[in-house]
């Protein structure tokens, strides 16, 4: 990782040490996740665009470490409304924070805030490019139920064409030898250039258009994501396809002891309710690790560990 | 041999500047554009749709007593990878130059991704060329590729 820089805008500068370096450290928060680490910093969240989910996980990682958050929302309500530029608003706010987490509608956001802010940045989502403490919080939950990275034979299912945290776990997964398969509809099926990624690295994976009890029975590791209907453009297609890519308990009966189910949330319907009560369900632990997963990225960030 | 030498006289020779070959014809006028040559007061000669052998049709710029720095053809590398530039001395060719590709393109190109942060805030575009023999770039902010052919200019 680069070190002079303790911004965290992507995991593609980070090798294999740095990543199971903060998920060590992430097991280090989930066992003692209240300290005062953060004693006297201020950390400043902004959300350009809404996101509760995420903001509340960085928001209660300060607090319980501490630390005092100020910050934004919606930008709706600050200065950018009025066309204040990023740099001007990143500019202002490093004056009061010590670290900057920062969601954005626009992709590279975060990355010229960085170029621009005296203090590091963290980046909690880009638009449609880049989301790392979701996918750490993704690896940290493989690591912590599997026990280890290497060697996994991970199912991604949905959307895997504008889907970021699976684009992010490819990249981020180089580094442990999986085996990947893809499920898919025809209009959401991985990008080839992510796939032309798989081989450069490679990472084997197999591409299916059929989502079944045969293609789950070997996962170790089932990675939904939401079908959306606005992601069509044939809207016959949709119709086709939206109820074939769901998961329902009665398929996980012949699957690994060992396998578990992850989602990165809001589901909506890919995931039938009768999932939920099955011990493979973990989506709702994989939340929960994103708190101790940012308590660790927000130490980094502020070199306190 | 003749007939050569009639198509040459189409384009007056320069004793001294710089000759620009070999430009696609649909590219001419964003040469003269990047190269800033409407500011340029000596003689410029702008030959467009001239056959040629190579390319079928092509563009040639001739500037008198003007000569370019790399960093400034670099910027030509960008819209078309096999321009040439012959240095005129005393009416003779005394070097020629192809352009290279540089590592890195600042301000010049727009990204084509409506969503990237370039196109909303006032700042420098910035693109690593990642693959120099198919001329594909790739933004610094938002990682989007263009291909050479959807490479648009600021």
């Amino acid at each position: 990782m680069d070190i002079t820089s303790r911004s965290l805008i992507s995991l593609e500068g980070l090798d294999r040490n740095d990543i199971l370096g903060l998920l060590r450290q992430a097991f280090t928060f989930e066992a003692q996740p209240n300290s005062k680490i953060l004693d006297g910093k201020v950390v400043a969240t902004l959300f350009f665009e809404p996101s509760t989910r995420t903001r509340l996980s960085f928001e209660t990682a300060v607090n319980r470490l501490g630390g005092k958050v100020i910050g934004f929302s919606d930008a709706a309500t600050t200065s950018s409304s009025k066309g204040e530029t990023l740099k001007d608003t990143i500019m202002m706010v490093s004056n009061y924070a010590d670290l900057i987490i920062m969601r954005h509608y626009l992709e590279g956001a975060a990355k010229y805030a960085s170029e621009v802010s005296p203090v590091p940045i963290i980046n909690a989502g880009d638009g449609a490019n880049q989301h790392p403490s979701q996918t750490m919080l993704d690896l940290y939950s493989m690591l912590k139920t599997q026990g280890r990275l290497d060697n996994l034979e991970i199912l991604l299912v949905g959307d895997l064409k504008y889907g970021r945290t699976v684009h992010s776990m490819l990249t981020a997964m180089r580094f442990f030898n999986p085996t990947f398969h893809f499920i898919s509809p025809e209009e959401l099926k991985m990008p080839a250039e992510y796939k032309e990624f798989c081989k450069e690295n490679h990472i084997g994976f197999t591409e299916h258009s059929d989502f079944n009890e045969k293609v789950i029975a070997n996962a170790d590791i089932i990675y939904m994501t939401r079908v959306q209907r606005e992601r069509f453009t044939d809207l016959m297609e949709y119709e086709r396809v939206k109820d074939s890519f769901i998961l329902h308990n009665d398929m996980l009966a012949n699957t690994k002891p060992n396998l578990r189910i992850l989602h990165p949330l809001p589901r909506v319907n890919e995931i039938s309710q009768d999932v939920d009560s099955n011990p493979k369900a973990y989506y709702f632990q994989q939340a929960k690790n994103g708190l101790f997963v940012r308590e660790a990225l927000i130490c980094n960030a502020l070199n306190l560990l | 041999m003749e007939k050569k030498n009639k198509s040459e006289q189409l384009v007056a020779a320069i004793e001294n500047g710089t000759v620009i070959d070999h430009i696609p014809s649909d590219k001419v006028f964003d040469v003269v554009n990047l190269l800033g040559l409407t500011s340029i007061a000596t003689p410029i000669t702008i030959g467009a749709n001239l056959s040629s052998h190579k390319m079928g049709s092509k563009g040639i710029i001739k500037i008198a007593d003007r000569y370019f720095s790399e960093e400034e053809c670099s910027k030509l590398s960008v819209i078309a990878p096999n321009i040439v530039l012959n240095i005129i001395r005393g009416y003779e060719v005394i070097e020629k130059k192809a352009i290279p590709m540089p590592d890195e393109i600042k301000g010049i190109v727009r990204c084509c991704n409506p969503m990237c942060i370039t196109n909303h805030e006032p700042m420098q575009t910035v693109f690593h060329v990642v693959d120099k023999s198919r001329g594909t770039l790739r933004c610094r902010y938002c990682g989007k590729d263009i291909p050479k052919n959807e490479i648009k200019l600021l």
